[in-house]
């Protein structure tokens, strides 16, 4: 799970260098680096989640 | 931030090199912080650990990041590799000369540029060794400096200081003046943090941190002197390293630097009154660990922000820096059982993201602010994890932890064969029998 959460997290930062070739307009450029964020956001919280899975499974 | 910078005054050379000199007070401080966040039984190991982290990052940034980091002008006269994409140029790597080749007949900036780069190196490398301590062994502490200061440092030292794709976002994107970041917020305080996440992930928690019923165990630091010293001479190095980097990336002019100077002062000051207050407020008494915490929080986003914002928006940075800073630590430690003796993620990685998007909030320039997100998008979405990958396979070489007899009598006796203090009593700890 952890490395899952690893493995979305670039994905969110193309999605931020997307939003700078593809749109051109102010606001939805911003959207899109906001939800390229949102990503790796998501992301991290998948890898937290995960490493705390294991920490619970492990614990002594 | 571009390697066409324009060439500085004799006095902005001379005073740069002298802020830079006094820079390394800076590691000194956040040397003693780490120290001070362990136990006493792997005190010895800790501070040589931290010299020996410096000493490999700057050879190893000699031999190889400093051709990768591109800041001194290559033998070909290029900024860097550059591939195009969307009719946009992306220079995502430099192509520096081989060990520091022509260094002394660079141009001054040049070599000014190259001097903070190795002491930003050294300190971006030594964060992760204070979230590692009591478990993280001294050749894996180096083996880490070394692949951080080989690999990852420089390539984000090239973009975001000698001309890469970041510092290039506003001639390619139109967004204000690129990404912005003349202390090394992103490039030695979010990268240390992010890597120190890194390192507790692979290395796991301290024995009898997380036990299987109840709350996390408080292992709490042996010298508070050295912690709060540390903050101290901290500052110094700070405010060096401040006005240092606002005369080399930003170019700034003489008369902008007391205000630099100001902002650096009154980040750390509103973070340190803000978590004194929340502590006090909800333990009752001041907490001296996390005001030191909280104080290097607030300096950490001064790095990103000191030179481009007014006295009263760092106060402001610093205020959110020293409420944040406090319950971070606390969720981490409590929430998602993260073991960070020195409080590097909250410290170094939360602090210096918020001052990279600080630095986006309070600019003039329109599109500034998506710079810093597109940048904090980088380090989160990119560098990450490559350095958990680049950790985690150098684990597999060379274990992180050491071995369970090591962490129960100290890393001071197991690594070195002596304490730190040889003549005080270290007390058994009662969970390992």
């Amino acid at each position: 799970m952890k490395y899952a959460g690893l493995l979305v997290m670039p994905a969110g930062f193309f999605l931020a260098i997307a939003a700078l070739v593809l749109f051109p307009a102010s606001p939805s450029r911003t959207a899109f680096v906001l939800c390229g964020l949102a990503v790796e956001a998501l992301g991290l919280g998948v890898a937290v989640r995960g490493h705390m899975q294991a920490r619970g499974e492990s614990r002594p | 931030m571009t390697p066409t910078a324009p060439a500085m005054t004799d006095a902005a050379f001379a005073l740069a090199l002298a802020l830079l000199l006094n820079a390394p007070l800076a590691i000194a401080g956040v040397a003693l912080i780490n120290t001070g966040l362990g136990r006493s039984r792997s005190a010895a190991q800790a501070l040589l650990g931290n010299l020996a982290i410096v000493a490999v990052a700057a050879i190893v940034f000699a031999l190889v990041g400093a051709t990768l980091a591109g800041s001194l002008p290559g033998a070909s006269g290029g900024a860097g590799h550059v591939f195009y994409a969307a009719g946009k140029p992306w220079n995502w790597l430099g192509a520096g000369p081989f060990l520091l080749g022509g260094l002394a007949a660079a141009p001054a900036h040049s070599q000014l540029a190259l001097l903070f780069e190795f002491l930003a190196v050294a300190l971006a490398a030594l964060i992760p060794w204070g979230s590692g301590a009591d478990r993280l062994r001294l050749t894996s502490g180096c083996a880490a400096a070394a692949v951080l200061a080989a690999i990852v440092f420089p390539l984000l030292a090239h973009w975001v200081w000698a001309g890469g794709w970041l510092s290039q976002l506003g001639i390619n994107f139109s967004l204000g003046a690129g990404f912005l970041d003349p202390g090394g917020a992103a490039t030695v305080h979010v990268l240390g943090g992010l890597s120190a996440l890194a390192v507790i992930w692979i290395a796991g928690p301290r024995k009898g941190k997380f036990p299987k019923e109840g709350l996390a165990t408080a292992l709490p630091g042996h010298n508070a002197v050295y912690i709060l010293f540390g903050c101290i001479v901290s500052l110094v190095g700070w405010l060096a390293w401040n006005l240092a980097g606002a005369l080399i990336w930003l170019h700034a002019p003489l008369a902008a630097l007391p205000v630099t100077a100001v902002n650096t002062l009154l980040s750390a000051s509103a973070a340190l009154a803000a978590t004194f207050t929340v502590t006090r407020i909800r333990f009752g008494k001041p907490d001296a660990s996390l005001c030191a915490n909280a104080w290097l929080s607030g300096l950490v986003a001064s790095n990103a922000c000191a030179a481009l914002v007014t006295p009263g928006e760092s106060l402001a940075v610093g205020f959110i820096a020293g409420i944040v800073t406090p319950l971070l630590v606390e969720v981490l430690e409590l929430a998602v059982s993260i073991d960070d003796p020195s409080g590097a993620i909250a410290v170094h990685a939360a602090g210096g993201l918020l001052g990279l998007l600080a630095a986006g909030i309070f600019a003039s320039q329109p599109g500034q602010l998506v710079a810093q997100l597109v940048g904090i998008a980088a380090l989160l979405g990119l560098v990450l994890p490559l350095v958990y990958l680049l950790f985690w396979l150098l684990n597999r070489v060379l274990a992180f932890r050491v071995d369970p007899d090591g962490e129960r009598i100290g890393m001071d006796l197991h690594e070195l064969g002596g304490g730190a203090y040889p003549e005080f009593v270290i007390h058994r700890d009662e969970s390992y029998r």
